[in-house]
């Protein structure tokens, strides 16, 4: 079962890099190899929970051995309008005899001890390597959970080795395709609503552009899963539009959202000042054509037009500051061309951005930007990233926690651009956090202290 | 004697525990041009090393031998060997340590017979070492798979025969419960002995942050491969934690180095019989400036002690940390009415409080609820209990994410313990407000 549907979420028909394959690659899927002693990056179990644990009311359970849960409890910054069930680790931490006699019995008893203490709205329960490998049934426990509790116990079935990151945030939205999405009615559906697919409120960035909706009249009804209510999780079959955030991410999830409920999704981004414009607009014109009233349509462009002033009026002082300054951007998908083209607007030079996680749609964005693809790298090892900052070809680098130490290492400044950052930098308002982020770190003082040499040498 | 307590729970809530095979990871990581490597999922690797990234703040060298569906059912050899000499060709390190997880381990995986073949098929490894330890994830905790790789590096790397004694020439085995920091605060006092340290591992050298000339894809500082080599001809092992005993006694058994075991290093009369054994083994009196130190840790305690009297206090911490921060807070008044660790040990037993339970943060929590305690200690993670419990937060241990400077925390020694006095008591002054009795005893 887990097999099949790890083979038809590699043959997504919405997914762009997959339309542009011929028949026998998209057979092959998009899973590539990893290479042992050359791999980065997290396992489907990771990626499953990335997607799901930003529903806050609900309880997370992951059946494994410590080191799933352990190493990893509490590791985001997914941040919560209001419950914080979320962030408490409970794992079924299978210790040798469970692995010898099975686990089942013990997730049972996990299971029934965290709602009768916490009463929460719905279980989680994440499958792990070591407990799918010894055979223990976790849909037919969650199952029977459901039943006997009478509340939602869902099964999350994306064991590490199946794969990647990436297809653990798929293996997530299956798991709410199949259990969550369409159980509860909206008691008031509006014209209005919307849903948000694949962003996670990570520092609460959601919160950045939920006032320009509220503006326009419009109500983020489905919120997949930013700062999520297991209830607004439910009933996101009821928007009137989807709009897909981060695109490789939960794909399968809007196409099957409109396969199922006839939603009309598109892909957008809230990073840069033109990816918030064009998302609002495109937001409004699908709403319209569903039905919403037509003066939406002008509203929202006096909208964009004033915060777009703004923000450009905020920006102008940081012009004079940056314009020339050298940027290393290392960070994937669709973040490294709305950037590329914030940054550009205020005059700074990218000499080199990273593509590996973007889609051909990405990559020609970025080409457009920047004349051609000389300064487009699929992946930059990290002895050439450490000599390219050393030597003094960039100014800063923006990238994330993991690179982070390539910079400073070089002794160059680094802002965080990625998912596990403290910074929110979306819409608007987050553009220009963005760049007073970069303006701050390249004033500091420090760079030209910690670059000179000792008195001995 | 501290009762032992092991609920048989179905539900961990808020790990207190890490696994094994990142302990022995880290361990790994206290050698000089070392990779560690999980034979395991890639995400094995990544959750391990995106929390040491935090808590260090370093770039880490770890990597995984990326484990598939595919390959769990037919078997590891294949990725084994391929990421030895992918690493061994990118990385170029000196040693690459390889520990096992659950998934490797649930499946049975013959690990030594496949590394012999391994090495049979590429001579051109001969150079490279390699040592490779069983560290199933769903035994033990970050403590044992530490103490496993200490006692593997000593049975394979170390010359194998008693060596000729060199009588100025320690060993030191030091224990997970110490920081870069300690770890160098603990070099520089056996090296005012006029003595030679070797320290195995010495994560001082390693993840002290420094800035090194150049970029390089293992670790650079830590204990060298040709000093473990020749540790066959110290005088003396000093075992730094109860942990390290069964490595120190494998030296003095095989190697015939004597061993001495010391549990802990925080604290007034432990330091002085650390130092007793230094003077005794160097033949020469403490320095001058540890004997002002001790004088100052004195002074630290009369000054700080008002703070610490009858506060009641809730520790959770791997047993040799565990043991060090009780014995602590006992030793300055304080009452540690909860007590939580993550795995069993020997040194359990004399924990100064009346029940030590092998649990969770929620054990803890519940425990420290209902003794009503003043004062938190444990790694970051207890930041959420803290905050519900409305009391202070001492961060100790690993890991501790919202820090910086982690690895410079110092509490071993009489200077370190001084430390320790201070910034407990500051803590609880400000839990106590302006105005409070305590902030009056403080005036």
């Amino acid at each position: 079962m887990l097999k099949q549907k790890v083979a038809d979420l590699f043959d997504e028909p919405a997914c762009g890099v997959n339309q542009a394959k011929g028949e026998a690659a998209r057979k092959k899927g998009c899973s590539k190899p990893l290479t042992p002693g050359a791999a980065a990056g997290g396992c489907a179990f990771d990626g499953a929970m990335i997607a799901l644990q930003p529903i806050t009311d609900a309880a997370h359970l992951v059946h494994g051995p410590i080191a799933c849960a352990g190493n990893g409890w509490d590791n985001r910054h997914a941040f919560s309008s209001g419950p914080t069930l979320y962030r408490t680790g409970f794992t079924t931490d299978l210790g040798l005899l469970d692995v010898v006699h099975g686990g089942e019995k013990k997730l049972w008893k996990a299971i029934k001890e965290i709602v009768r203490r916490y009463d929460p709205p719905a279980v989680f329960v994440y499958q792990t390597c070591v407990p799918a490998m010894i055979g223990d049934d976790l849909v037919k426990v969650c199952q029977v959970a459901t039943e006997k509790l009478g509340k939602p116990i869902i099964p999350v079935n994306a064991p590490g080795f199946v794969g990647s990151k990436n297809l653990g945030n798929k293996l997530g939205g299956e798991a709410l395709l199949d259990h969550v999405i369409g159980t509860i009615e909206p008691e008031d559906p509006q014209p209005c609503d919307i849903g948000v697919l694949g962003d996670y409120n990570i520092a609460g960035e959601l919160w950045q552009v939920e006032p320009l909706f509220q503006r326009l009249g419009m109500r983020l009804l489905g919120r997949i899963t930013g700062d999520a209510r297991y209830r607004d999780v439910a009933m996101a079959h009821r928007a009137r539009v989807n709009m897909l955030v981060c695109s490789q991410a939960l794909i399968n999830v809007a196409r099957k959202m409109r396969e199922r409920w006839d939603i009309p999704f598109f892909e957008g981004s809230f990073y840069g000042v033109s990816d918030t414009s064009t998302a609002l607009r495109t937001l409004a014109a699908m709403l319209v054509e569903r039905g919403a009233p037509q003066d939406l349509i002008p509203r929202t462009e006096a909208l964009i037009a004033e915060e777009e002033a703004r923000v450009w009026e905020r920006l102008a002082p940081y012009r004079e500051r940056l314009a020339g300054k050298r940027v290393l951007l290392y960070t994937g998908g669709h973040k490294s061309w709305s950037v590329v083209s914030a940054l550009t607007e205020i005059g700074m030079t990218i000499i080199g951005t990273s593509v590996r996680k973007s889609t051909e749609g990405d990559k020609q964005r970025v080409r457009d930007i920047l004349g051609d693809d000389a300064n487009m790298y699929d992946a930059i090892p990290p002895k050439d990233m450490y000599r390219m900052l050393k030597d003094g070809e960039a100014d800063i680098m923006l990238s994330g926690g993991r690179t982070q130490f390539i910079a400073l290492k070089a002794k160059r400044p680094w802002v965080d651009m990625n998912q596990e950052r403290h910074a929110a930098y979306a819409g608007y308002q987050g553009i220009v956090a963005l760049v007073e982020d970069i303006d701050r770190a390249l004033a500091n003082p420090i760079w030209e202290q910690v670059r000179k040499p000792a008195p001995w040498e | 004697m501290a009762e032992i307590i092991q609920p048989r729970k179905a539900c961990s809530i808020n790990p207190l525990r890490m696994s094994q095979p990142l302990g022995g990871a880290m361990a790994f990581m206290g050698l000089d041009g070392a990779m560690p490597l999980f034979h395991g999922s890639q995400g094995c690797t990544a959750f391990g090393l995106v929390l040491l990234v935090r808590h260090f703040r370093e770039p880490i060298p770890f990597q995984t031998t990326a484990m598939n569906e595919v390959t769990t059912i037919l078997g590891g050899h294949d990725n084994l060997e391929q990421a030895i000499l992918n690493i061994r060709g990118r990385a170029k390190p000196a040693i690459i340590g390889i520990c096992t997880t659950g998934l490797v381990e649930t499946r049975g995986e013959d690990m030594k017979g496949d590394l012999k073949l391994i090495r049979a098929r590429h001579p051109e490894l001969a150079d490279l070492a390699l040592v490779a330890v069983n560290t199933p994830d769903f035994e033990g905790a970050l403590q044992d798979g530490w103490a496993k790789v200490v006692t593997a590096l000593v049975e394979q790397l170390v010359d194998p025969e008693p060596g000729p004694r060199q009588p100025d020439l320690v060993n030191v085995l030091a224990g997970c419960h110490l920081t870069p920091g300690d770890v160098e605060e603990v070099r520089a006092i056996v090296e005012s002995f006029g003595l030679e340290a070797i320290v195995l591992p010495d994560i001082g050298g390693s993840l002290d942050g420094h800035v090194p000339a150049d970029w390089a894809g293992h670790t650079q500082g830590g204990t060298g491969l040709a000093d473990i080599a020749r540790m066959n001809r110290a005088c003396a092992t000093l075992a730094l934690g109860e942990q390290m005993r069964p490595a120190a006694e494998l030296l003095e058994t095989t190697r015939g180095v004597p061993a001495r075991v010391f549990d802990r290093l925080t604290g007034l009369g432990a330091v002085d019989a650390f130092i007793a054994a230094l003077a005794e083994i160097s033949g020469r009196p403490a320095p001058a400036v540890l004997r002002r130190q001790r004088s100052q840790l004195q002074d630290a305690m009369l000054d700080g002690h008002f703070q610490f009297g009858r506060r009641r206090v809730a520790v959770a911490a791997e047993p040799d940390l565990l043991f060090a921060m009780t014995s602590f807070l006992a030793e300055m008044g304080a009452e540690v009415a909860a007590a939580v660790t993550s795995t069993t040990s020997p040194v359990l037993a004399r924990v100064p409080a009346a029940r030590v339970v092998v649990g969770d943060l929620d054990d803890l929590e519940q425990a420290a609820m209902a003794t009503r305690c003043e004062l938190v200690v444990t790694h970051s993670h207890g930041r959420q209990m803290a905050s519900r419990l409305g009391i202070p937060l001492f961060r100790a241990g690993f890991p501790m994410f919202d820090r910086v400077g982690a690895a410079h925390r110092v509490s071993v020694g009489y200077r370190g313990t001084r430390d320790l006095v201070f910034e407990i008591a500051n803590l609880l002054l400000d839990a106590a407000g302006e105005g409070s009795h305590a902030a009056a005893q403080a005036h």
